[in-house]
């Protein structure tokens, strides 16, 4: 047994300079094409002015922390899950809550709106992503309905609906992400690569719509092919976790919020980092990022209870959303831009306009 | 915990010791020349890489251990069973196929941080009750992964929660497990288990070495123009005509831009211009769009795109179904749709719809789409149809500033999406909760 031992090391170390040697060589390949820096180009662009966001809506409902939220289509609807278990279907317009579930785990750290404005999956701790379809009979008793979807081996970090209702995408504490029929809970798809928990997984907007980008405890940002299942880009200039990932409206990049306090813009035709968005009074880590529908601004919600706006072009920051008491889990943009929704550790949802 | 400390002392030193064992055989499994053959595994159409059979597992262990299939089997499943590999084909059941079924080597330890757990488990159940060296490492982790402990600290809930509910032969398992675990101490990523990992790095990395790469002047100039020109399209940055309806409470601005609306607005038609996916996503568009390509009679290529992403996109029970439909109405020779695709693709086509998957039709619709944004698509925008829209197309007034700003508007409810598959007996109309305003939102 020692010389076998001997003789893995060996190899390992012979693999590792290989692996090391490939890294550089990457670095430069990509170096090669660095014309320009983003916020040069940027230049020439007029500057922002002061923006007047306030929170327009407050959302109370939830008896615990909010971790997870997603619209619905509809720009006024949106689906949020708690660390209690609980999952609250809400038409934030109004501030009718529409739905509840109360699921049996805690940490619902997923949750997803379908297309068609239908059903609801989310997922968590139970190491399982469920599809609920939604009724408006209110004798109906929506758990009963539940369809477990998703099988990992942890817990689940995330889910989308991808195109229809009929596939979901999920992210695993298990370091894998996957696509699942809904119809059959069958497993179509498993994406092998990350060595640690995957936290975020966001769908391309692109044409042909087969990519999407998973980031992680490993610090990467994976790009993946959703037909052969493949890792097609890889990021790591992270310095901690990445938290969150979301693509910019044309598809061509995507950002990314991690532990380290910063936020970065990935350009994937340069294959490269192009921006990092960071301050030295942001200390916190940055567990959520949104785009505006133009993809100008970057909305970032941190752990000091606060989310940052950034000018994307420029790379400086625009203005300071106060008002959440506890961590911002999440925020994301309506559908149609007219709104931001954040989530926080403090209980509530709040609509920002 | 209920058994006495002298057998649960003598029962986790020797769980601890076939724990040391199995860790010895996964060593030896990965060995690069005399371990377990890795190799690239099919799974439906994908190909992952270094991983290997049921079937070379268990003939590896035969081989090496000079033992029998039964008992191969036996010590396979205890691999299986305690994570240490794990089955790519379902997942949900962990247990070791002697065939074709791939498996991989678990890299990250199952559970999440076991060790951590434990204690925090040990901490939760009796305040105060570590013994000193625990409550050493105990606080070593924490600050370790100090941003992962909320989820440590909740783990450990929960397995307590869920374990109250066990059998106690099964809660007496568990906890030995979790001590031996604890117990055998190994660094946090164990060296040799790295040779999957690596490997599949030096794998991404080539393959990123081959990438077409775009110089960063021209992709960084391609968000400039991008912003720019969905600035106007951008509520938060210059606002909505008529009004956002989360500032003003008047729903006008999606009234005017629902789905179906006899005219639509000015920016929603300009938007139909910006790219081929911006006219297809808006439904409203891509029915003009359609229009347009009945007068040019090349209807069917978008009728052929649209059942395609059906395909793609739809349930796999009716994947074959819906295949069939296609080749009869869009691929048949003297099909009523024919779609004129080249030949080579046509071919490859063909030849996949004998075993139809859910990609068989995505060379032919890829071929279609890009026909269609080079070629009827510019012409759209250049028809009259499309000039006429425009020109017919709505400016909304902005809204003035209400004469009494203090008063809120009454905030009206919508129809939910969900009335949409509402049950048959009646209750579609007006069903449940969507009915009510409320008066008791609070305030920014």
């Amino acid at each position: 047994m020692a010389c076998q031992g001997l003789q893995s090391g060996e190899t390992l170390a012979s693999l590792k300079k290989e692996s090391d040697s490939l890294k550089k060589k990457l670095e430069e390949e990509r170096g090669k094409l660095n014309d320009i820096e983003l916020h040069q180009v940027a230049e020439k662009v007029e500057m922002l002015g002061a923006l007047s966001i306030k929170t327009k809506r407050l959302l109370k409902g939830h008896g615990n922390k909010v971790l997870c939220m997603d619209w619905c289509k509809d720009k006024r609807r949106l689906v949020s899950s708690s660390q209690d278990g609980k999952v609250i279907v809400w038409d934030a317009f109004t501030l009718n809550k529409e739905h509840g579930v109360t699921l049996p785990c805690t940490w619902v750290m997923a949750c997803a709106y379908a297309p068609s404005g239908c059903a609801v999956a989310c997922g968590g701790l139970d190491n399982k992503c469920s599809v609920f379809p939604l009724s408006l009979d209110k004798n109906e008793n929506l758990s009963a309905k539940k369809k477990a979807v998703a099988m990992h081996t942890n817990y689940v970090s995330g889910c989308t609906f991808t195109n229809s209702d009929m596939q979901l995408l999920t992210s695993s504490g298990d370091g894998t992400c996957a696509l699942w029929d809904v119809e059959s809970g069958q497993l179509l798809q498993s994406f092998h690569g990350h060595t640690a928990d995957v936290l975020s997984l966001d769908l391309a907007p692109s044409e042909t719509g087969n990519t999407f980008v998973s980031g992680g405890s490993d610090k990467k940002a994976n790009v993946w092919d959703m037909r052969s299942g493949q890792n097609i880009q890889s990021f790591e200039s992270h310095e901690s976790d990445i938290n969150c990932v979301k693509y910019y409206p044309s598809g061509d990049a995507f950002a990314s919020a991690s532990d380290d306090s910063t936020c970065r813009f990935y350009d994937l035709r340069a294959d490269r980092e192009v921006a990092v968005y960071q301050k030295d009074s942001v200390i916190f880590g940055a567990s959520t990022v949104d785009f505006s529908l133009s993809g100008r601004l970057l909305f970032a919600g941190y752990n000091d209870y606060t989310i940052n706006v950034w000018d994307v072009l420029k790379g400086t920051r625009v203005s300071v959303l106060f008002g959440h008491e506890n961590r911002v889990s999440r925020v994301r943009v309506s559908p149609d831009g007219t709104a931001l929704c954040s989530a926080s550790w403090d209980n509530t949802l709040r609509i920002w306009a | 915990m209920t058994i006495n400390t002298l057998a649960k002392g003598a029962w986790h030193r020797e769980q601890m010791a076939s724990f040391r064992k199995m860790e010895k055989v996964i060593v030896a499994m990965q060995d690069p020349d005399m371990g377990v053959k890795m190799r690239n595994q099919r799974l439906l159409i994908t190909v992952i890489p270094h991983a290997m059979t049921g079937r070379d597992i268990i003939d590896w262990l035969i081989q090496k251990y000079n033992i029998c299939e039964e008992e191969a089997l036996h010590v396979g499943a205890m691999l299986v069973r305690y994570g240490y590999v794990y089955p790519l084909k379902e997942p949900r059941s962990l247990v070791l196929r002697p065939d074709e079924s791939p498996y991989r080597f678990q890299v990250s330890q199952p559970p999440l941080h076991p060790p951590a757990i434990y204690l925090a488990k040990k901490n939760i159940r009796k305040q105060g009750e570590l013994m000193e060296y625990e409550k050493e490492r105990y606080s070593v982790l924490h600050k370790r992964i100090n941003h992962t402990w909320d989820f440590v600290v909740m783990q450990a809930r929960e397995q307590l929660r869920a374990s109250k509910q066990r059998r106690k032969a099964d809660r007496i398992v568990l906890e030995c497990q979790e001590q031996a675990y604890w117990l055998i101490n190994r660094p946090p990523v164990r060296p040799l288990l790295l040779y999957s990992v690596v490997l599949d790095y030096i794998e991404t990395c080539r393959r990123a070495l081959g990438r077409n790469r775009v110089k960063s002047s021209i992709c960084l100039e391609g968000f400039v123009k991008y912003s720019e020109q969905y600035l106007n399209h951008d509520p938060i940055m210059q606002g909505c005509l008529p009004s956002n309806p989360w500032i003003s409470d008047d729903t006008a601005h999606w009234t005017m831009n629902a789905e179906v609306v006899p005219s639509p607005t000015r920016l929603r038609v300009e938007r139909w211009s910006f790219s081929f996916m911006e006219l297809l996503n808006d439904s409203m568009g891509r029915r003009e769009f359609m229009t347009y390509l009945e007068k040019e009679f090349s209807a069917e290529n978008l009728c052929f795109w649209q059942a395609c992403e059906d395909v793609r996109h739809g349930e796999n029970s009716r994947i074959i179904e819906k295949v069939e439909d296609i080749y009869k109405n869009f691929l048949a020779p003297g099909a009523a749709r024919w779609v004129n695709i080249d030949s080579k693709t046509m071919d490859k086509t063909l030849h996949g719809i004998r075993h139809p998957h859910r990609f068989v039709m995505d060379d032919a619709q890829m071929h279609i789409y890009f026909l269609m944004k080079k070629d009827s698509y510019p012409r759209y925008l250049k028809s009259d149809l499309y000039k006429n829209m425009l020109a017919k197309a709505v400016v909304p007034q902005e809204t003035k500033k209400s004469v009494f700003p203090f008063m809120r508007r009454q905030r009206h409810a919508s129809p939910s999406p969900a009335q949409a598959v509402a049950p048959e007996d009646g209750q579609a109309k007006g069903a449940g909760q969507a009915g009510t305003n409320s008066a008791a939102g609070s305030q920014a």
